[in-house]
């Protein structure tokens, strides 16, 4: 097992190096710079601007400064807001959509696990109807759109929750609900339908001729079963909504790390773009890594480290 | 001798969008305590949804049992709730699937799932229930219990997660055991081991056993007696011996043709043409005349009644009518 984390962890960090070449020439291919402004700064503060912030040396040099400031986890200083480093915004910006995103996650992962098994169970009934219903209007639907209908009906209109901002369990209660539909849905659709397959299989059928009660049944041998679909799209689920989402951030003025993502693009920011993208990245790569755990826990049949096998 | 179970014209129908399918249409047959016996036919004949029917097994819907009755201790099992029939499942009778390699629960040890069948039926401690597992995974010939309770499907080949399989279903010494194609899914030689595994506990335990099979070979060597559907019916039944020596039925004399021989030295098979008939819209008539080389006017038309030709044998055929008899005898 040791060796199987060690190997993964190496794999983890070229993969890591990889998307820093890639992001960092990419975003220096763009033409512009972050001082090609509308305002005009005279010549001579524009090359000193540059020669501060080292972009006035060739790519490979400043690639390679990049390279050992990540290595000691300096993101750098931002351009466009002089006055932070891009640690202080992640620093700031992370914990709160982290927050957003553990809680969404918690309500996205139980309540489609749950809609799902329960369309399943009542395969082609009303129930089953309706919960899909549900399904497709929870992707269909962009959660901007839920957001602002949701702040309409409820914070508006009945004015019985706030309509923005970020400080108490209250706040939390729209955005988690616009946030958390879309990932929902899917998770219910995904859960239903590996629900389906795993409940016309033998070993059900085994269960249920043990004399098993219908819930040992769907919990203890179906749904374990049913869950590895459903896992698998939840590292790459999490990590984005764990990592802030800048629509349903900027609509309910949530100080999280979303606008980040997009305003350093906007500004050619290009510490922040890298930074954004180092971290979004470490945190889906260490998602995978964990949904790859957790195959392994779910189903004995996959070994992560070969060996033990009779 | 005693009788364990007794099915009385048992009607099971499936709907389906092309509309109703009669699967089994008027099954009757009797099992007496520590016998063995084997449904035999084709695929789709009824037989599997007729196992599956006495445990109440075939998914509703679409599946229904229409009419009939399966008598059990004197308790009809198609009136019982729901919840009262769990309680027979697994304690009092226990089934087989085909395939051992997909009867199983890939994800839990196959302790945990000896252990929790015995949990759900008896009061007993864990570890009570854990020497009862170990004891019966003993007695089917599992080497080293106590280290396997641990392990995974996976880890046991096919033969001996038949074992297994069995030990599951046996493990709360059930009077009945049926057995749907239980060595349909394992090679020859394993077959052999897991047939007299079943006259092995058959001998210890003393339990009646129901087993489907299409496979001749299996029902010489297990079966004290034979029913062979076809059509959703029981055609002909009776004593291994009668049916192997003193076949009546056409049908049943087809079956045993088109088995290979080793005797017969270059013999060619002899298959029954044509196929089953459609069980959407049965025929009036005996569903086997239209591939039956002695059918008569009257086999399309009316069903035959059935004649007992000695206490156990009885047979569905108007060739036994004391008319067809007398032709048959006048033709000679």
């Amino acid at each position: 097992m040791t060796g199987y984390i060690i190997k993964r962890l190496i794999a983890m960090v070229v993969t890591l190096w990889f998307i820093i070449t890639l992001t960092f020439f990419l975003m220096h291919s763009i033409p512009g710079s972050p001082f090609n402004e509308e305002r005009n700064t005279s010549e001579a503060v524009q090359r000193n601007l540059e020669k501060f912030y080292h972009l006035d040396e060739p790519l490979y040099v400043q690639y390679g400064m990049y390279l050992k400031s990540v290595a000691t986890f300096d993101f750098g200083p931002s351009i466009k807001k002089s006055s932070q480093t891009v640690n202080e915004m992640l620093g700031r910006g992370f914990p709160v959509s982290f927050e957003l995103g553990i809680v969404t996650l918690i309500v996205a992962v139980f309540s489609g696990i749950a809609l799902g098994i329960i369309a399943a169970l009542r395969h082609n009934g009303f129930i089953d109807y309706l919960a899909m219903t549900i399904a497709v209007l929870g992707i269909s639907v962009p959660n901007f759109v839920l957001a602002t209908l949701l702040i309409q009906q409820l914070a508006v209109n009945l004015a019985i929750l706030p309509v923005a901002t970020w400080s108490s369990p209250k706040h939390m209660i729209l955005p988690t609900l616009a946030l958390a539909t879309g990932p929902m849905a899917i998770i219910a659709r995904l859960t239903r339908s590996s629900m389906l397959e795993v409940l016309t299989q033998d070993y059900i059928k085994t269960a249920k001729a043990k004399g098993l009660s219908p819930v040992k049944i769907v919990f203890k041998h179906a749904l374990r079963n049913a869950l590895l679909p459903v896992v698998t799209v939840l590292g790459s689920l999490a990590a984005s909504i764990l990592t802030g989402t800048f629509v349903i951030e900027k609509i309910f003025a949530i100080p999280g790390m979303g606008k980040y993502f997009v305003e350093s693009i906007n500004t050619r920011d290009y510490p922040v773009i890298m930074g954004t993208t180092v971290f979004y990245s470490s945190i889906l790569i260490i998602m995978l890594f964990l949904v790859d755990i957790a195959y392994g826990v779910l189903d004995p049949r996959i070994k992560l480290h070969k060996k033990e096998a009779s | 001798m005693e009788k364990v179970l007794e099915v009385k014209d048992l009607h099971v129908t499936f709907t389906t969008y092309g509309g109703e399918v009669q699967a089994v249409r008027g099954v009757s047959f009797d099992l007496f305590k520590g016998e063995t016996l084997a449904i035999v036919g084709e695929s789709g004949c009824g037989k599997s949804v007729t196992s599956q029917s006495i445990m109440r097994l075939i998914p509703s819907p679409p599946g229904r049992i229409a009419d009939g009755a399966v008598l059990f201790k004197g308790k009809d099992l198609t009136k019982l709730k729901e919840s009262e029939m769990r309680d027979i499942r697994g304690a009092d009778i226990s089934m087989i699937f085909q395939d051992p390699m997909t009867a199983l629960n890939p994800t839990i040890t196959i302790g945990e799932q000896i252990i929790e069948g015995i949990m759900q039926h008896e009061t007993i401690s864990r570890q009570d229930a854990r020497k009862k597992a170990l004891e019966m995974l003993n007695l089917v010939g599992i080497p080293n219990p106590s280290e396997r309770l641990k392990h995974y499907p996976h880890q046991f080949s096919g033969g001996m997660r038949q074992r297994i399989v069995i030990a599951m279903a046996l493990v709360c010494e059930p009077e009945v055991l049926i057995a749907d194609e239980p060595t349909t899914a394992l090679d020859v030689t394993i077959q052999a081991q897991i047939l007299d595994l079943f006259k092995d506990i058959q001998k210890k335990t003393g339990v009646s056993i129901i087993i489907i099979t299409h496979d001749l070979g299996v029902v010489a060597q297990v079966a004290d007696r034979i029913a062979v559907m076809y059509a959703g019916k029981i055609v002909e039944a009776g004593e291994r011996r009668e049916i192997f020596y003193n076949p009546q039925h056409p049908y049943t004399k087809g079956l045993l043709n088109s088995v290979p021989r080793l005797d017969l030295d270059g013999a060619d098979l002899v298959p029954i043409g044509g196929s089953p008939p459609d069980l959407f819209a049965p025929p009036a008539g005996c569903p086997f005349a239209a591939r039956c080389g002695y059918a008569m006017e009257v086999c399309d038309r009316v069903y035959p009644y059935k004649t007992h030709l000695s206490r156990d044998h009885h047979v569905d055929c108007w060739l036994q009518d004391e008319r067809a008899q007398k032709m048959l005898a006048g033709v000679k």
